[in-house]
């Protein structure tokens, strides 16, 4: 069985940039990936090279094992995806939008495929609304209702949740998860941590066009080693604990500490010093921390 | 399937959706340069012996509103949905370069034809027309129009700003139009200028369209019809390689 996404040596420059310095990547079908990185990390660029838009210096991408150039048709009509610019044609309605997109991969006859995309997006009562009509929210929408008219194995979503509210991530990782859950593979970039947490089993994390972690979720969240500690206290803060305050709120310091072993450690100094704990949580690491961790260290 | 038929169909309802514009539009200006040209130079003008000039204006100026708006749809419509982004869409799915020129030079051809019949129907009250050859009319219509829907891709995937193609229409399409024998027979003009207008292209679409009605033209249907379909292969053989190498729509 062909990877879903299968990039070899990959590079891409612009003028003076290097975007993408020799990416090596294989997602199998029916993962859930997530792609991170900080802004100008190449995220977006490697997608255009999966998707046809950008046309890579050297190596090779495939997808569904179709290579995105030799056999474009194939590797396009295998691959959704939802750019990250909130982007429509203002002469045409939701339908008609959906249609047409549906028109271009050579589907004349999935109306009910359509009907039930616009139904999970929540599109439905807006179907025969002008696009130029919909408010930002709306048309993100449209946006990852085009990329699934197709039905695609492989779905791509560039930021979707970009100025989403609430209702729509919901509604929108529910119709995901479903996809994925029938087979479908995701491939997922965001600046929402929690988000990628949340959903990928796997992750790679780019920086300056080159991969730096690649691992599942949970893997990542280990290679963190350390916890917050957070504390209200009646009284001050011992000196020894200082150097240790990773931040503090207005009634609450917080402590970075290396292990349960520096929790106990930090209790006891605390009572020594004659202050008494008002409120106490320990906050285990999450990928923001392994992110950020990863980018300091690469 | 292919996705060729939608996207020929995407580009014709474009056009449709705002017909006052795209068809009603150009359909007033012809009948406007009808009513003045014909009122100042009826009489005056030397034309083919046997036309009135109103008459002979009437085949110049459906063919000039032909090659004006077939140029107009091609080019409007990619400069349009590159500065809005949503070319993406047309990139996204699996089109050839052969597809994706294909319906949109199409797209442009009906809707030169279209707003051809719109200006045809507009000055027919006010003239007596002949239709001697209605091949030769359509031949002309055809290739001409295709030939600027072609140029039309070139100058929407070239420019960057509305204004590029604005002056590629201003200062190339219609100086060349208006030169080409819309309002005159080459054969009124001075010898220097009469061979210079073998040299635009334009006039052989003009006058070979215009042979279609009356039966006379300055130069034989079947060269001018060989010096269109020249142009046509050259333009779109040019565009088609500007497609290929992805020129300013894949990085």
């Amino acid at each position: 069985m062909p990877a879903a996404i299968e990039l070899r040596d990959v590079h891409k420059r612009f003028g003076d940039l290097q975007a993408l310095s020799g990416i090596d990547l294989e997602i199998p079908q029916g993962e859930f990936f997530g792609l991170l990185g900080p802004n100008g990390a190449g995220k977006t660029t490697l997608i255009s090279v999966l998707a046809g838009l950008v046309r890579a210096d050297r190596g090779t991408a495939r997808v569904m094992g179709h290579d995105v150039r030799k056999d474009y048709r194939a590797a396009r009509s295998a691959l959704g995806v939802v750019p990250q610019e909130l982007v429509f044609d203002p002469f045409f309605t939701v339908r008609e939008t959906l249609r047409i997109q549906a028109g271009y991969f050579g589907m004349r006859d999935n109306r009910a495929w359509i009907d039930e995309v616009m139904h999970n997006l929540d599109l439905a009562p807006r179907a025969d609304v002008n696009m130029r009509a919909l408010s930002g929210g709306m048309k993100r929408r449209v946006l990852v209702a085009q990329a699934l008219v197709h039905k695609p194995p492989v779905i791509v979503l560039d930021e979707p949740t970009a100025g989403v509210d609430v209702e729509l991530r919901q509604a929108l990782w529910r119709f995901i998860r479903r996809l994925n859950r029938d087979g479908h593979t995701i491939v997922l970039t965001t600046h929402y941590l929690e988000e990628a947490e949340a959903l990928c089993g796997r992750i790679a994390m780019l920086k300056q066009g080159r991969v730096v972690a690649l691992d599942s979720t949970s893997n990542l969240l280990k290679r963190v080693h350390h916890l917050l500690l957070r504390l209200r206290l009646a009284g001050e803060l011992p000196p020894e604990l200082r150097e240790l305050e990773h931040g503090s709120t207005e009634d609450a310091h917080v402590l970075r500490l290396k292990g349960y072993d520096d929790v106990e450690r930090a209790l006891s100094s605390v009572r020594r010093a004659g202050s008494r704990i008002e409120e106490m949580e320990l906050v285990q690491p999450d990928l923001e921390d392994a992110f950020v961790d990863v980018m300091r260290r690469s | 399937m292919s996705g060729f038929p939608t996207l020929l169909h995407k580009e014709v309802l474009r056009f449709w959706k705002v017909s006052t514009q795209t068809i009603g539009a150009p359909a007033l200006t012809a009948a406007l340069f009808l009513f003045v040209f014909s009122h100042v130079m009826e009489g005056r003008a030397r034309v083919y012996d046997s036309v009135p000039y109103t008459a002979f204006l009437v085949p110049g100026l459906v063919m000039m509103a032909v090659l004006q708006n077939a140029f107009a749809n091609s080019s409007s419509s990619l400069i349009q949905s590159k500065i809005t982004g949503n070319i993406i869409f047309v990139l996204l799915p699996p089109l050839s370069y052969v597809e994706f020129f294909a319906a949109y030079v199409l797209a442009a051809v009906v809707r030169g034809m279209v707003v051809g019949v719109a200006v045809m129907l507009v000055t027919l009250p006010f003239v007596d027309m002949e239709f001697r050859n209605p091949g030769w009319i359509l031949a002309f219509g055809f290739c001409g129009s295709a030939v600027l829907g072609a140029l039309g891709m070139l100058a929407g995937i070239w420019a960057e700003k509305i204004d590029q193609v604005a002056s590629f229409q201003n200062f190339l399409i219609m100086p060349l139009t208006f030169l080409s024998g819309v309002f005159y027979s080459i054969h009124s003009l001075p010898a220097f200028w009469q061979g210079l207008s073998h040299f635009n292209p334009f006039f052989y679409m003009i006058d070979g369209f215009r042979y279609g009605f009356f039966g006379v033209s300055d130069v034989h249907p079947l060269r001018g019809l060989a010096v269109v379909a020249a142009f046509l292969v050259a333009v779109s053989a040019l565009t088609l390689a500007v497609l290929r190498s992805g020129y300013k729509l894949r990085h």
